[in-house]
């Protein structure tokens, strides 16, 4: 096999709000059958690639619980598998990962008894399909020592989140602005990125000797002038999704026909899969324009909205353009307009919960089980 | 290999004939149940949540889509390095190959596999119930009267008692005597087809029956044990349990999931039912879509209006199709303006535009009168049924079928199409 994959699942971040009190955002669920680590994940398999290891700290409960088995991507096998790396105390070092290039630099050793030429690093918080050959293949025929996946960024979308890309005519990159106010260009970096692993290892150890820590910074823009770095154009859809506005923006494209079609055909996404029981309408139930996921309970009227698994609506309630993650109990009568409902939350009969179209509103209502 | 205190054989091999076009080309374990799982599903769940992990599946009647969806049982984590699940066609030995002949003759041809896990009980199932049961206190029940043989029986009514195998038992339990389908019964216990023997006398009573033809559980092992004086039991199971041998039960059994408070209720979180399933998107409900009173499973799109149906994963009902009363399965597309009322279709089936199924009056069916007993319309997989057909009751239709097939776009209440499988 050509590559070796990395995912960089470490980060929390402060734009998810409270989402991001329980889970990485690698965690966050999407669409009400994927968590975002998925994307990746099955992007890796698809692309053939069998070896790929998963860095974690930020919270890395609720992602290890999603990856303790490896099957549903097809990595439970003897070659290569899925490896999770969360930081550990050795006789050589006792830090957390100070960096995107420390978490690896604190892994080399996986680097090194890997025998894949190259290496895919990718992130655990994109969603999209993308078959990484083709990335690979870019690579080679630009003789590139390292390339940058980047894409146009919608006009919607916050730029100071981002890395904004500045190429020449043959697609070297020759600036990279990281987080700026404001740029010229909406061309940025998805935080795919496609380098030797020989390279790779070289680069971590002066990086860490140095004591730099980060790929973007001290990579990328640092060597920039020094060495070949391209950006590869990805057209298709692309959406990060660690910021409370485009999770929700992400998880709402899902309604629109045609995105969902692109990521149900082949190749397919995969996810770890729960067995619940079908979804069940109850007298009442009036549904418009929503996902539902397996084992909800609708008495109520849903619109515009997306239910992941075993949301109970209960009689006479509304809700519309809102997201209600996993386990949600919403009661007889209660109204949520535009809210991110966290999972296991359990909103009482009456309630309102109402948020705006610029604002939207996260509710986190977690009392305790509750019982059907 | 490691000793099993009790292994499962699986008897999945039956075609169901009674479901007419729903089992020409796949098992009757094999058929979907409950919009998401397939009948063979509850026996395999039960299996594990009863702490049985190895279990035999005994296929032989069009096997593909049960060996497909068993694979290697990870659906019910039955992938195990010892045990598991392990199917177990019939095969060709030195002295020639037989075919199971009868379920006790489809056992005693895998002798071997049992023994390999030297169990000291054998538990018996048959693939085409829907049930939950605890099989490990029917084991506690066989150990504590230190039985040879228990049988799971249920009460059913009286007058429905000459349809079943009925059993008369003491005040212990232990039974006295059989009747298989008795004019007059003396009791109201049925056999439920379930079965746990002490290994030593089932392996003791196939090797001297093995000559027997079409040898059979009910018909000669359990007589077999009965003249020996062997202890055999009745354990009274109180739960909801169906045979979904006919299109009638089979429809009504799907029916009673979509009940409020179901009898048998899919959404408790103890005793939960596993299936294969593959990621799918959620289902999507559309702006112009009505549900009522159904189970619609993942991956769906609904543009249209479903009242008291259950709706298997990929089926798409387009804009201004209405479907009342009918069990849609996987993969099946309902076409813009068509109208269903109280069918059955089968997986990936294409249903043209503006097309009526179900209407008009009730006639007795012109083939097969014992199967199609029911206002049923009943669509066989991969059917394709062309733009504005109109299709009556008590109807079954199986096929690749184009207008030139029905006379003036209609088939007659009673009537039977079938274009597809030489073999029916």
């Amino acid at each position: 096999m050509k590559a070796l994959g990395i995912i960089l699942a470490g980060g929390g971040s402060k734009r998810m709000k409270e989402l991001s009190n329980l889970r990485a955002v690698s965690a966050m669920p999407i669409a009400g059958s994927y968590r975002a680590i998925d994307f990746t994940l099955s992007n890796m398999s698809n692309s053939h690639i069998q070896r790929v290891g998963v860095l974690t700290q930020f919270n890395s409960v609720s992602l290890n619980e999603h990856l303790n088995s490896s099957k549903w991507w097809d990595f439970g096998r003897k070659q290569g598998g899925l490896f999770v790396f969360s930081p550990t105390i050795t006789s050589q070092h006792s830090d957390w990962y100070r960096g995107t290039a420390d978490s690896l630099y604190q892994n080399l050793n996986f680097l090194y008894r890997s025998h894949e030429p190259y290496v895919i690093i990718t992130s655990g918080d994109g969603v999209y399909k993308m078959d990484y050959n083709r990335v690979i293949e870019y690579h080679i025929e630009k003789k590139a020592d390292i390339t940058v996946v980047c894409t146009n960024l919608c006009e919607d979308e916050d730029i100071s989140r981002f890395g904004v890309v500045h190429t020449a005519e043959d697609g070297r990159i020759t600036e990279l602005e990281e987080k700026p106010v404001d740029s010229s260009s909406r061309f940025v970096s998805c935080g795919i990125y496609v380098i030797r692993r020989r390279l790779l290892i070289e680069m971590l150890e002066e990086c860490a000797a140095e004591e730099r820590y980060d790929i973007v910074r001290d990579i990328i823009i640092r060597y920039r002038k020094h060495k070949r770095i391209y950006a590869y154009n990805f057209e298709s859809y692309w959406s990060n999704i660690s910021s409370v506005e485009s999770y929700y923006k992400t998880n709402m494209d899902f309604l629109k026909s045609e995105i969902r079609n692109y990521f149900k055909g082949a190749p397919e996404i995969y996810s770890k899969v729960y067995d619940n029981p079908p979804a069940k309408y109850n007298p009442g139930a009036e549904v418009k324009n929503s996902l539902i996921s397996g084992g909800c309970i609708i008495n109520g009227k849903v619109e515009n909205s997306i239910l992941f698994d075993n949301a109970y609506v209960g009689d006479g309630a509304v809700v519309r353009n809102s997201i209600v993650l996993g386990d949600v109990y919403i009661g007889d009568n209660a109204t949520v307009e535009n809210c991110i409902i966290e999972s296991r939350s359990t909103l009482e009969n009456n309630s309102r919960y109402i948020g705006s179209p610029e604002e939207i509103k996260v509710v986190v209502e977690i009392l305790g089980e509750y019982s059907l | 290999m490691i000793k099993k205190e009790m292994i499962a054989m699986l008897l999945a091999g039956g075609q169901g004939s009674r479901l007419g076009v729903l089992t020409q080309k796949v098992a009757k374990p094999a058929v979907s149940f409950g919009a998401k799982y397939r009948i063979i599903d509850f026996p395999l769940s039960n299996c594990i949540n009863s702490g049985v992990d190895t279990v035999g599946v005994l296929t032989q009647y069009q096997p593909l889509r049960l060996n497909t969806h068993i694979g290697i049982g990870i659906p019910w984590d039955l992938d195990r390095n010892n045990g598991g699940v392990t199917i177990l066609p019939p095969y060709e030995n030195i002295k020639g190959s037989d075919w199971y002949s009868g379920t006790a003759n489809a056992i005693y041809q895998n002798i071997d596999y049992m023994k390999e896990f030297d169990p000291d009980y054998v538990l018996i199932l048959s693939g085409d119930h829907i049930y939950k049961m605890d099989y490990e206190m029917l084991l506690d029940y066989h150990k504590a009267n230190n039985a040879d043989v228990t049988i799971a029986v249920m009460q059913v009514p009286i007058q429905e008692a000459k349809r079943f195998g009925i059993v008369v038992t003491d005040e212990t339990g232990r039974i006295t005597e059989f009747q298989e389908k008795p004019e007059e019964p003396k009791s109201d216990l049925a056999s439920m087809g379930i079965y746990i023997f002490k290994a030593d006398l089932l392996f003791q009573a196939l090797e001297e029956l093995k000559d027997v033809p079409g040898c059979d559980f009910g018909k000669h092992v359990i007589p077999y044990a009965h003249e020996k004086g062997k202890r055999i039991f009745a354990y009274e199971f109180n739960g909801y349990w169906k045979d979904v041998g006919t299109l009638q039960s089979y429809w009504e059994a799907n029916m009673e999931l979509i009940d409020i408070v179901p009898e048998f209720n899919l959404y408790e979180e103890f005793w939960k039912i596993y299936t294969k399933q593959d990621t799918l998107c959620p289902q999507y409900v559309g702006n112009n879509a009505v549900i009522e009173r159904s189970l619609v499973t993942k991956g769906t799109e609904i543009y249209g209006t479903v009242k008291n149906s259950v709706i298997g994963s990929g089926v798409t009902i387009e804009e201004g199709a209405e479907v009342y009363d009918s069990i849609v399965m996987e993969g099946t597309v309902i076409g813009a303006g068509s109208k269903l009322y109280k069918s059955i279709v089968a997986e990936n089936t294409v249903i043209g535009r503006n097309c009526e199924i179900g209407i008009g009056e009730y006639r007795e069916n012109a083939v097969d009168s014992r199967v199609y007993c029911s206002d049923l319309a009943v669509i066989g997989e991969k059917t394709v049924i062309p733009y504005g057909t109109k299709i009556g009751k008590n109807t079954a239709v199986w096929g690749v079928t184009t207008a030139s097939d029905y006379q003036d776009g209609m088939l007659p209440g009673g009537g039977y199409l079938v274009k597809a499988g030489e073999e029916s």
